[in-house]
């Protein structure tokens, strides 16, 4: 065996990088295995486990793994791993000044009008509080916050007059940037709040579509309107957008509140129209709530652009006196990156098991399934049948082409006689292109909707349920 | 309410994954990135408990705020025994306090020699005797008495100190006078000639300076240290420029006050390029005293270290004491000499470091970069370093080559455990055998134990 094992103290890289360079060497021809990662006690078992002799490291080192199949090649990954960490270097800290090691400090150096904190959750409330004592908005995109941090976060926020979107707060448009998980959306009359990333991006999507665009993308995070945190943020969030010129029309996109909550959203007085889109038993869904913010603004419902499944291929002649029936092809399976849109699927579609792969137990010491795919291709390629139903999420901050590593294993899925169903939740702006990720899913075998609401209700179908 | 990141073009700062960042510049979105390690192991509960005490930012705004406030001026210079009540077998020593068990050769070697000085022992081994067995002795750390000893710091009741005074706030610190370098009690040596300048000191030095200062009235050391940094002093290990200024300042008075004594005084002053040392150490001392016990601060006070363990007070955290072994300096050696002749750190002069001078005003210091390991950039780096770890700028104390800017000042123990950056300390460096005095100068770093044992203390109060 051809193995380089190295611990480099107190060299840090976060872990989506990390997760990139150990692609990029373990894709050298000749490279069997590399773990490029943090020294933590999941990622040294881990490399152990693969028979690395890994010598004692902290997690503050970063532990370098590699297996080639000749000295050679272990050569090529070892030049290899130096350029693509020391362009990972250059990229963040250029010419002779040190970059800033803390969110305080940046902020006396660079004027800054907020702070996006994406550090590993048990970590990010000294970032947020720095840049709240600083005066700055901040979005905690971080998941794993304990909620007293975030209720100490929020009120002293409110004391300085600036907003805490988060934490685990996935998506957010403030004066046109995008941050986190961000669709490009063109600039308009309609304000979000929203307690939920995907769920504010599946309406915002929609909104674009139908040619009605953003002023601001308030992110407030999953647990703001829960009757612990109370709706600290929504309440100022609401009132910031109230006052905002551009702002014609606010959408509130949430579960729904706790009963306080709700009861302290609603006497607000608030001099703008707000349309609701609180995701749960008995109320509307996504679409059918964007639907409602274009009847408001006097605007025409287009229909959603959808894509159907191409005939099926011959089914394996196993499986041919199944598939020739027009019965129920049950059960049906979701598979989402989207905690909102995992929710709303499994209300619309009503029975069937769904995952939501972007939760935290599924996030702990891994990255989102919007940025890594790997968990949910494997759930994928272990359905054996029925009907499969995934979301696929656009925009900055995602997997920059997520057809390339999905359509394929759509493909096989589809050739093992399972139906797929996907939405895709994008726009003609995302750098990803709508209609070229919709049209290569579409040729792999799925059915693609830009309505999850439709997605789901088109799977239910074909369960049979 | 208005939100103002609403209005006008978005500018970030990123923290954590870099692939948001880069969505950012994409977007053509000016941003900052910061360089975000995790923290010291084992640290994030206590931090998070720290960072969320609501007591935090005031007290950390008020500590500072009155140690960048300081006002020192040299008003006094007094023997030991009539301002600090020092006893006959009582002595003071650099360091959170040790026993003579677990003290190192040089701490040793300066007692020793101050028994010798104070007529206590005809002999080292005597000395040695006397001290170990403890009978009718007295060991105490300087901090605990408003006073601070260079090196092994030992004070002596016949001993002459500088009085510092706080016109600000009304503190006082003292510390002892300088003996020059080489061979000198400080560093560890009791030979005849070691104490033959010590009784030179208290019998011509101390008595002449104190008449000279009665003559020309207070020294306002805050505008001379200013002035110094200005100069290329880092007050730690290059005091050339302030022993400069305060020879220009107090010659006269002394040529009126001593004629007779004059030219002597002014020589060995002359021929000792940190005489001022000590005086900006009682100026720190008092500077650093004045944010003492604010609750809830977790504002670095001292920093010190006896030859054996390097120790820090916080502010919040009263006169208790949080230590780790204390290192060995990394530097450059004098003649034959070597690492293997090196003693741990020792000395109560990182007082300096603690209020912003000495390694943390570097880059004031491109003269003695060399002497402490490096290059020019090495120091500029060293500074800059330093703003990541504390919590001010100061007002009066400014670095020319970096623009002006206020020397770092202030460390605080959340932002040493965040970054894991620890406190860079220039320092001598004392020969590890009692009696060898000083074997070299370079750079040092406290141990980050003493810095995670306070973050807990203030975590758990």
């Amino acid at each position: 065996m051809n193995d380089l094992v190295e611990v480099r103290p107190g060299v840090y890289r976060d872990s989506v990088t990390l997760m990139r360079v150990s692609r990029a060497i373990t894709d050298l021809p000749g490279v069997t295995v590399a773990v490029v990662a943090m020294a933590t006690e999941l990622n040294t078992a881990l490399a152990r486990d693969l028979g690395f002799a890994v010598p004692p490291a902290t997690p503050g080192d970063l532990l370098v793994a590699v297996r080639a199949a000749s000295p050679a090649v272990l050569e090529g990954a070892a030049a290899e791993l130096g350029r693509q960490l020391a362009a990972r270097a250059q990229a963040s800290g250029t010419g002779d000044v040190a970059p800033p090691r803390t969110t305080r400090s940046a902020a006396r150096g660079f004027e800054a009008t907020l702070a996006l904190v994406s550090v590993p959750g048990e970590h990010a409330f000294a970032e947020a509080l720095d840049a709240v004592e600083a005066g700055l908005s901040v979005m905690i995109f971080s998941d794993n916050v304990p909620v007293e941090q975030e209720i100490l976060l929020k009120d002293l926020a409110a004391a300085r007059g600036v907003l805490v979107m988060g934490p685990d707060c996935g998506t957010a448009v403030v004066g046109g940037a995008g941050l986190g998980f961000a669709n490009v959306l063109r600039p308009g009359p309609v304000g979000v709040v929203a307690a939920s990333g995907t769920g504010a991006q599946q309406v915002t999507s929609l909104l674009d579509l139908a040619g009605v665009g953003v002023s601001h993308v308030l992110g407030v995070g999953g647990r703001d309107l829960s009757a612990e945190v109370g709706g600290r943020s929504a309440v100022q969030a609401l009132r910031a957008l109230d006052e905002d010129p551009a702002t014609e029309l606010i959408v509130l996109v949430s579960k729904p509140p706790a009963p306080e909550v709700a009861r302290a959203v609603r006497d607000l007085d608030l001099a703008t129209p707000v349309v609701a889109a609180l995701l749960g038993p008995g109320q509307d869904d996504l679409t059918t709530a964007a639907e409602k913010v274009l009847r408001a603004l006097g605007r025409d419902v287009p229909e959603w652009p959808s894509w159907p499944a191409p005939p099926a291929p011959p089914a394996p002649p196993a499986r041919q006196d199944a598939a020739d029936e027009a019965a129920p092809r049950g059960p049906l399976r979701g598979l989402y990156a989207g905690g909102t849109l995992c929710a709303e699927a499994a209300l619309v579609a009503g029975d069937g098991e769904f995952t939501d792969f972007g939760d935290d137990s599924y996030t702990r010491g891994r990255a989102h399934p919007m940025i890594d795919p790997a968990l949910r291709l494997d759930a994928l390629r272990g359905v054996a049948s029925g009907v499969v139903l995934m979301d696929v999420v656009l925009g900055h901050g995602a997997d920059p082409d997520p057809s390339s590593s999905l359509a394929p294993a759509v493909r096989e899925a589809v050739a093992r006689g399972v139906d797929v169903v996907v939405a895709v939740v994008g726009t003609d702006g995302d750098p990803q292109g709508l209609r070229a990720q919709a049209a290569r899913l579409n040729e792999a075998g799925a059915a693609v909707f830009t309505s999850n609401a439709a997605a789901a209700r088109h799977a239910r179908l074909l369960a049979g349920g | 309410m208005t939100l103002s990141m609403l209005y006008g073009e978005p500018r970030v700062i990123t923290v954590g994954a870099q692939v948001l960042g880069e969505a950012l510049d994409l977007q053509a979105v000016p941003r900052c990135e910061v360089d975000w390690r995790p923290p010291l192991p084992g640290t994030a509960a206590a931090l998070a408990r720290v960072l969320a005490d609501p007591r935090r930012e005031s007290a950390n705004a008020t500590a500072v705020g009155r140690m960048l406030a300081a006002r020192p001026m040299l008003t006094g210079v007094r023997p030991a025994h009539a301002v600090l009540g020092l006893r006959a077998g009582e002595f003071l020593h650099a360091g959170p306090p040790i026993t003579w068990e677990r003290a190192s050769g040089p701490m040793r070697g300066a007692l020793a020699g101050a028994m010798l000085f104070e007529g206590l022992a005809g002999t080292p081994e005597e000395a040695e005797r006397r001290l170990a067995s403890g009978a009718g002795i007295g060991l105490d750390s300087c901090h605990h008495h408003r006073t601070v000893g260079p090196m092994a710091g030992v004070v002596s009741p016949s001993m002459w100190m500088l009085e510092v005074t706080d016109a600000e706030h009304g503190g006082t610190a003292y510390c002892s006078l300088n003996e020059g370098l080489g061979k000198v009690l400080r560093y560890g040596a009791y030979g005849p000639e070691v104490i033959e300048r010590l009784r030179w000191m208290g019998e011509v030095l101390g008595p002449v300076l104190a008449a000279a200062l009665e003559r020309c009235g207070p020294l306002d050391l805050r505008t001379l240290i200013a002035q110094a940094l200005q100069m290329g002093d880092e007050l730690h290990n290059r005091n050339r420029a302030a022993t400069s200024l305060l020879v220009r300042e107090i010659a006269p008075a002394i040529v009126e006050a001593a004629p007779d004594h004059a030219a002597e005084v002014l020589r060995f002053i002359n021929g000792n390029d940190h005489f001022f040392l000590n005086a900006g150490m009682a100026a720190a001392k008092v500077s650093a005293d004045a944010a003492r016990d604010v609750p809830g601060s977790s504002l670095v006070v001292a920093m010190a270290r006896n030859g054996t363990d390097f120790g820090i007070q916080v502010s919040g955290l009263g006169d208790r004491w949080f230590t780790g072994p204390a290192g060995v300096p990394d530097g450059l050696y004098l003649g034959g000499y070597g690492p293997d002749d090196a003693n741990a750190d020792i000395g109560d002069s990182t007082i300096t470091e603690t209020t912003g001078l000495g390694g943390f005003a570097m880059a004031a210091a491109p003269a003695i970069v060399r002497f402490v390991g490096g290059e020019v950039s090495d120091a500029v780096a060293a500074t800059t370093t330093m703003y990541e770890i504390t919590m001010a700028e100061h007002p009066a104390y400014q670095i020319p080559g970096l623009g002006f800017r206020g020397t770092p000042a202030g460390i605080d123990v959340a932002l040493v455990a965040r970054t894991g950056s620890l406190p860079v300390v220039n320092t001598g460096i004392a020969g590890r055998i009692a009696g060898t005095g000083q074997v070299g100068a370079g750079l040092v770093r406290p141990p980050a134990e003493a810095f995670t044992a306070a973050l807990d203390a203030l975590a758990g109060g």
